[in-house]
């Protein structure tokens, strides 16, 4: 599984521009899918049937995000360094000395202008990007040309470390769970959503199409356990968290508890996450069409939205094993 | 049957004229509407004014392959509601839509269906301080002043525009209205020239300016295969006072027609994006990418409409955005209508029959 999670955090795929990704994703599911098909917004849409018949069967949507957060050039100076946008919630703090990679290859380290005060947060209007050109003639970029954050897996042992985690980690789990789902009585629907960085937009249009009984989502969340991290109660390594609620989505307790039962059953550690900023594709889920009970399972993650996300590889495994034992019984809601 | 060019002349300038000096502020459009019933209805198969005030119309296509495409521009403007009859012809007013408060004092309106003239008025510099004239004054502290006696002739929570005429100088046009009133001339006449491989769908779209509000429902009952966004989009393009290079123009004026890549709520489809620009190579029409960052259009909630609608947004550029007057270029508008139709024209299944990259 960690060979995947490289593969998948190495792919570069910022929101609206997943493609790469999902050929990768693909390639991984095939064997194991009933029906695979991508949606108008570029959804990867897995579905598994029932060993029973598909009419009574529940369909149950989960949706991990493929897309990662990048960044999209504004415009290209004189001298040839390359102003640019962010793609989702980029933070200029972790963007000075930083590499990115654009789609046609190009290469490029991110400056800043000099700032008034040298202990200041640069904001976004005085970053580049240099990818080593002189000027703006012959340039490799061009405007609305993306780029992800360059940074390579590290294996620590039980810690992972990438890019991306946010949500290549939620992928790696779908996908491991698709894999070790021996039989259900579920119609289930794997989707590997897009755009979920600049506001859950795959998630919305593909609950729309799947009009899913039930649901959740598999994302990372913050931590609690680094020098002076409050707020949250949550640990690498105690487990996946279950979510009860975030920033944007109250879970629907019936669903909390199915998540709490099927991992006292099989034994399972777990958490349990209360998050006061940020949301997953959950809530777009939840808000379509008449309303759907959904909940999330979160992995935790250090340092979300930097190009160095760590995660610890026993709450994944873990959670792989959970949505098995969730799947592979009934649901009482 | 013979190929039909749109016709680009005295008369497109005059409508677009007629929908410019008409009122309508998010959430009352009638004026505008009336306008564009008359314009569409000799051309349309369909015409129907939705629940929200959208003006939705289509015109189906001849050929056997044909693609259902959503053109889209907003009828309603930025402006003024007012929120309180403070008597002496004074009434207390609130924004509706994105106005910069700093833009106001000293601006002519109009209030009203009756177009009742007024003002917003500033004091006098004979008689602030130096501190006075350093601090941004709130629209709470402003006033529409229609004159004393002023009072019984209109009432709270009617609305008021910029009082600004339209006007043509030579290759420019000011108005208070280009936003989106050159989208929807734009759209009209597209429909009277629309090609034949296609199923046309168009959305003359209420309360853009309060958050894409009529899109929303109207791409939900269109149910497109595909959508453009037509609007206009900022040009910030000035020199920069300093002499350093301009690097946040958004779009330049007399650039040509504005693709969107990537705001604030739309990752534009990039066959889309990269169809367009290659239509304006082939057709020699000249484009810009406006730049990625924020600010919407109605492709952010047309897009996501259902089970999801491949959609993209062009924009005529135009300087001094959501003030009393802004500017814009006959040339940019007239090439944004020949690279919309040059588009429509090359339309095929073919062109979504690959996954989105």
């Amino acid at each position: 599984m960690k060979n995947l999670i490289q593969k998948l955090t190495e792919t570069f795929s910022p929101s609206g521009f997943e493609s790469a990704v999902r050929d990768v994703i693909r390639a991984e599911v095939a064997p194991y899918a009933d029906e695979i098909r991508v949606d108008a917004l570029g959804n990867l849409i897995v579905r598994k049937g029932p060993d029973g018949n598909v009419e009574n069967a529940r369909k149950i949507m989960i949706a991990a995000h493929m897309d990662e957060i990048g960044i999209i050039a504004s415009h290209i100076d004189d001298k040839g360094f390359v102003r640019f946008a962010a793609i989702g919630g980029v933070f200029p703090r972790n963007l000075p000395g930083g590499r990115v990679r654009f789609f046609n290859g190009t290469p490029g380290v991110i400056g800043v202008e000099p700032l008034d005060k040298p202990t200041e947060t640069p904001p976004l209007e005085k970053c580049y990007i240099d990818v080593g050109a002189s000027s703006n003639k012959n340039h490799p970029i061009k405007i609305g040309d993306v780029a992800g954050f360059d940074r390579s897996f590290i294996d620590m042992g039980d810690k992972l470390v990438a890019k991306a985690m946010d949500d290549r980690i939620g992928c790696a789990v779908a996908i491991e769970a698709l894999k070790a789902l021996k039989s259900t009585p579920h119609n289930v629907f794997f989707v590997f959503t897009t755009q979920e960085e600049v506001g859950t937009r795959g998630a919305e249009t593909s609950a729309y199409g799947i009009d899913p009984d039930l649901g959740f989502s598999i994302d990372v969340t913050m931590w609690g356990d680094s020098p002076n991290q409050r707020g949250l109660d949550v640990h690498l390594g105690k487990g996946p968290a279950i979510k009860i609620k975030d920033g944007g989505m109250l879970s629907d307790p019936r669903i909390v508890n199915w998540m709490i039962s099927s991992a006292d059953k099989a034994k399972l550690p777990y958490q349990r996450e209360v998050l006061l900023g940020g949301t997953t594709d959950a809530r777009a889920m939840q808000l379509v069409r008449a309303g759907v009970p959904v909940g999330c399972i979160s992995i935790p993650c250090r340092y979300v939205h930097s190009p160095s996300e760590m995660v610890d590889y026993r709450d994944v495994q873990n959670a792989v094993k959970l949505i098995d034992v969730m799947l592979s019984g009934p649901v009482e809601i | 049957m013979a190929d039909k060019t749109p016709v680009f002349g005295a008369h497109q300038v005059q409508l677009l004229e007629k929908l410019c000096n008409a009122s309508g502020v998010s959430g009352d459009e009638g004026e505008v509407r009336k306008i564009v019933l008359e314009e569409v209805k000799p051309y349309a198969d369909t015409v129907k004014v939705d629940s929200l005030g959208s003006v939705l119309v289509t015109k189906n296509g001849k050929t056997a392959e044909r693609v259902r495409l959503m053109l889209d521009a907003h009828m309603d403007e930025v402006g003024f509601m007012l929120v309180n009859d403070d008597g002496d012809g004074l009434f207390s007013f609130e924004v509706i839509g994105g106005i910069d408060p700093r833009s106001l004092p000293g601006k002519q309106v109009l209030v009203g269906k009756n177009k009742l003239p007024g003002v917003i008025g500033a004091r006098p510099i004979h008689l602030t301080s130096r501190e006075d004239r350093q601090r941004k004054i709130p629209v709470d502290a402003l006033r529409i002043d229609l004159g004393p006696g002023g009072s019984g002739k209109v009432k709270v929570g009617e609305r008021a525009v910029f009082a600004t005429r339209f006007r043509r100088a030579g290759g420019s046009l000011f108005s208070k209205a280009i936003d989106d009133r050159i989208g929807v001339a734009t759209l009209i006449e597209l429909l009277k020239a629309a090609p034949e491989n296609l199923d046309l769908c168009l959305s003359f779209t209420v309360q853009e300016e309060n958050g894409l509000r009529g899109a929303r429902v109207a791409a939900f009952q269109l149910k497109p295969e595909m959508a453009i966004a037509v609007d206009a989009t900022p040009a910030n393009d000035l020199p920069v006072f300093d002499g350093s290079e301009n690097t946040f123009y958004n779009t330049r004026l007399g650039a040509g027609p504005a693709i969107y890549t990537f705001d604030g709520g739309t990752l534009n489809d990039p066959r889309l994006i990269n169809f367009l620009a290659q239509t304006a190579v082939e057709a020699k029409i000249p484009f810009q990418y406006r730049q990625p960052g924020g600010g919407k259009t109605n492709a952010g909630e047309i897009h996501l409409a259902q089970t999801g609608v491949p959609s993209v947004s062009i924009s005529v550029p135009h300087r001094y955005t959501h003030t009393a007057i802004s500017l814009s270029r006959v040339e940019d508008w007239k090439n944004t209508l020949l690279l919309l139709h040059s588009a429509l024209k090359r339309i095929t299944p073919a062109l979504l029959s690959f996954e989105r990259p």
